[in-house]
């Protein structure tokens, strides 16, 4: 079966929904239903992470075998991962704003995520300025590694290093050592599992549309 | 001294209920919050029967780009 991937996907999303608004939650002040927003909020930018992460390996396959193919889906990937990191700036925008009191605050995680947007964007504007193919290619796989390589910087080491709002941060330990209960865990994994494959399908989407405009072309 | 001792410990039996944490309880017990996880259900089903379908168009494209 080559669909089995996106029924999973489907099946995941619909325990996701169900399991996030039905099943106990820890009752913590000034979080209290809101913490189910975990289940939605943090999938987002862990599928926008895979999915660079995920580009990154095409761009790197694509310096050495030189095939339009891995850029093509080096560019897809980044095309549908900026969608969910767009989604995770405004749903954690809605959040930040109803238990840290301001829709954006000087975080160093939210500051951090928006210079990596910016990366991105720059990568796409990057694409757009080259007409050549073989050569829009290399530049911009050799532009997308260091892209990935500041995501790191600004998302996953930065934060660490000074106070955060965000849990985990600020010298925390992982946000899931105490904050995360076993019964959100056991929504919270598959919910991430559900929105990657999810991200993952709309990229599939996307190559094909991609290609076939190619054999159109060509 | 007894009577001090018992009217503290109810005060602060009051107190500690005052602090409880407010959660949905109300609208689980109403049953309500079922409506919201329908709501969303159709919601996700509809972009995912929109997901399925673009899916298949784009699958009936490439078997014609294919001949």
């Amino acid at each position: 079966m080559r669909y089995w991937w996106k029924a999973l996907a489907v099946l995941l999303l619909f325990y996701t929904l169900i399991g996030g608004f039905l099943i106990e939650v820890p009752r913590q002040v000034i979080l209290y239903e809101s913490i189910r927003n975990l289940y939605f909020h943090v999938p987002m930018w862990f599928s926008m992470i895979f999915l660079f992460l995920l580009s990154t390996i095409y761009s790197i396959k694509n310096l050495s075998s030189g095939s339009l193919e891995d850029d093509r889906k080096a560019i897809e990937l980044v095309n549908v991962g900026i969608i969910f990191g767009v989604l995770g700036t405004i749903t954690g925008s809605i959040w930040a704003k109803f238990t840290w009191g301001a829709w954006w605050t000087n975080d160093v995680k939210l500051n951090g995520s928006a210079i990596t947007m910016l990366i991105y964007l720059a990568y796409l504007v990057l694409r757009g300025s080259l007409d050549d193919e073989q050569k829009r290619a290399r530049i911009s796989a050799v532009y997308n590694i260091f892209a990935f390589v500041l995501l790191i910087v600004f998302i996953g080491i930065l934060p660490r290093m000074t106070d955060s709002l965000h849990p985990g941060n600020g010298g925390n330990p992982g946000f899931n050592n105490y904050d995360l209960d076993n019964n959100m865990k056991l929504v919270f994994y598959p919910a991430v599992v559900a929105w990657i494959l999810l991200a993952l399908w709309m990229a599939n989407l996307r190559l094909r549309i991609s290609r076939l405009k190619e054999n159109l072309s060509s | 001294m007894k009577i001090v001792l018992l009217l503290l410990s109810i005060l602060l039996a009051l107190q500690t209920q005052a602090q409880e944490i407010p959660m949905a309880d109300e609208m689980r017990a109403n049953g309500k919050i079922y409506v919201v996880v329908a709501v969303l259900g159709v919601i996700l089903l509809g972009l995912i029967i929109y997901l399925i379908s673009l899916d298949r168009k784009i699958k009936k494209l490439e078997e014609e780009t294919e001949k």
